[in-house]
This record gives C-alpha cells, structure tokens and sequence, in this order.
C-alpha cells in the first residue's frame, strides 16, 4: 500500500513537473491571447479566396496563411475591427465577407427569403380562401339531399342484412 | 389546363436559373479595384538593381501579369503573352510573385532574405530563358505582400492600367486568345487613344 501511495506521488509529481514545463513554453501565447482571439474572430469572417468553402481562420492555403499574418501585423498595430474589414473588402470585394453588407445590389439576397415566404404565405391563403368558396357555393339541391340520405341509409341496411 | 401549365413554367424558370448559375465561373471574383488607381509599390527588378513603381508607367497604357515559376497555368499561358508581346501596342510588366515562398518544395524558414532573393533571380531568369520572355522587365515580389495590395489569389492574374494609372481591367487565370483579341486588345486600343 505504501509502495502504491509512493507511485502516485512521484506520478503526481512528475506531471506537474511537465505542467510546469509546459505553461512556461506558452507565457508568450497568453500574452497576445486577446490578440489571437480577435484574430480567429475577424478571419472566421473571412472567406478564403483560395478554397472559396473554408473560411479564413480554417484555411490552410498559401494565401490564407499570408492574409492571417497580414491581420495579425494590423491587430499588432492596433487597427480596429471595421479598418481590418476595409482592408480585406477593399482588395478582395464584398466576396471575402461571409455576411456581406447591405446595400443596393445586396437587398434581393437580405430580403429573398422573406420576400419568398411571404409570397408563398399569400399564395396559400388566396388557394384556401377560393377552395372555401367554391365548397360553400355549391351546397347540395333538395334532390341531392335526398339521394344522399337514400344511400345513407342503403348502406345502413346492407351492413344488417 | 391552367393547373398542369404552372408546374411546368415553374420548371422551366428553375432550369433557366440553374443553366445559368451553373455555367457561372465561382472562382472569379469581380475585383473592386477596377476603377481605382493601382497600388503603388517599389520592388526590385528582376536581374537588376533599380526597382520599379507603377509611377513610372504614367503616360503609358500597361499589362501588369503576375507570374511564377512553379505556377502550372502561367506555363501555359507563357506562349500566349510572347505572342501578344510581339503585338507594339501591348508593353507587359512581369510581377514574379512568391518565386521562393509559393513553391512548396522550400522552407522559407531555412532560407535566408538575401539567399532567397539570389535564387529567385535565377530561377525566374532560367525560366524566361527556356520559354521566352515577354516582359518589358520583371519585377520580384518574393514575400507576396504587393500581391496582397492587388487581390491576388489565384495566379496568373492579368491587370490593364491606363495611363492615368488606373486599373481598368482584370483577368484571372490564363489569357486565352479569345480573351486577348475580344477584350484586352480592344481595351488597350481604346486607352492609347
């Protein structure tokens, strides 16, 4: 039991040994951590012009990692958020932002879906409106009622019988 | 009839998007350069020791085409641009863009500034050699960063600059010849006028 408790102690020991180690090593990451933060947070809205699916923070293109530095060196000289946008925007186009702005030639891709929705909202209400009509405008005649009754009935008896 | 006709002409206008969404380049992205006056810069010259800005061009109606070695396209476009250049209205500058860096065979962190602007200079020059070389003069920009300035992100790219220094056109990936004589040429006739 002892010998156990020994174990667990040089073991314990050890990997706080490494931790320490470790945390050491990455004193200079912390410091830029809110840097590194912005960072991810601006290039995740970013697309990579290179593999038009990824975005800028995922990329692992050439021209991906060129860019992330350049937005690093920026952060570094303390630029804000909407200057590193404009720099982006203003060599790659509107294309690189993943939420492009809105403007004249953006309205139709904000609005579309609405502008579907309620379309397709106004569709459904004029098609059960006019079906409601046409069920109500065709009530049965007195003859009508009495052949339905007949048969009705006739059912009634055929299931007896 | 009606309740049969509209299917069909719902099909029709989806198949008339698809047609010509998908006959649509994704890959080319509409610069918002165009318009505006070209970056400036100061890069050395390829094989010499004075350096070129876009300054010096004023008055002159210029290509600026962003090449390198171990781009694939540019190879093939390569036979193209010495075609045009021999056409005297065209003056191609050469942006060597990322030599050393973009080629994956080299860890730039192992080469040093001055070694890699020596191998540069000798590969691209080897290479003008081998294929001809269509360029007024070529400029070297080993870390990519004027490459940034112009939205370069797919090499070859194709500038036109007018005499104003204004970029009035891009072309991304080869120059074919149709793109050559239907849009380039025309355009530069226009702005020598």
């Amino acid at each position: 039991m002892n010998r156990l408790k020994f174990w667990c102690a040089a073991l314990l020991c050890a990997m706080s040994l490494t931790q320490a180690l470790h945390a050491k090593e990455a004193a200079p990451v912390a410091e830029n951590e809110a840097a590194e933060k912005r960072l991810v947070a601006i290039s995740s809205e970013l697309r990579c012009l290179v593999c038009q699916n990824e975005s800028l923070a995922g990329s692992q293109a050439e021209l991906a990692n060129d860019l992330r530095r350049e937005i690093r060196t920026m952060i570094e000289a303390g630029k804000s958020d909407g200057e590193i946008m404009d720099f982006m925007v203003s060599r790659y186009g509107d294309f690189v932002r993943y939420r492009p702005p809105l403007k004249g030639t953006t309205l139709l891709l904000w609005f579309g879906p609405v502008l579907l929705l309620v379309g397709g909202l106004g569709g459904l209400f004029v098609f059960l409106r006019r079906r409601t009509r046409r069920i109500d405008d065709a009530p049965l005649s007195a003859a009508e009622q009495r052949q339905a009754e007949q048969l009705l009935k006739d059912a009634g008896n055929g299931k007896a019988s | 009839m009606n309740r049969f006709l509209w299917p069909l002409v719902g099909f029709v206008v989806l198949v008339g998007f698809l047609a010509v969404g998908l006959n649509l380049n994704p890959r080319e992205v509409p610069s918002p350069l165009i318009g505006k006056p070209a970056p400036a810069f100061a890069l050395p010259q390829l094989g010499s020791d004075k350096t070129f800005s876009p300054q010096d061009m004023q008055g002159k109606v210029w290509l600026l085409n962003v090449w390198s070695t171990w781009c694939v396209s540019c190879r093939q476009e390569h036979p193209m641009l010495v075609e045009m250049s021999k056409n005297k209205a065209v003056t191609l500058i050469g942006l060597n863009y990322k030599e050393i860096r973009g080629d994956a065979n080299y860890d730039i962190a192992k080469i040093s500034p001055e070694s890699e602007k020596g191998m540069a200079t000798e590969r691209a020059n080897a290479w003008l050699r081998r294929h001809g070389d269509p360029y007024a003069l070529s400029i070297l920009d080993l870390d990519g960063r004027v490459g940034i300035d112009y939205g370069v992100y797919g090499v070859p790219e194709t500038y036109v600059i007018d005499k104003a220094g204004i970029i009035r056109f891009k072309h991304i990936g080869p120059i074919s010849p149709d793109v050559f004589s239907g849009k380039i040429l025309p355009l530069v006739g226009e702005l020598n006028k």
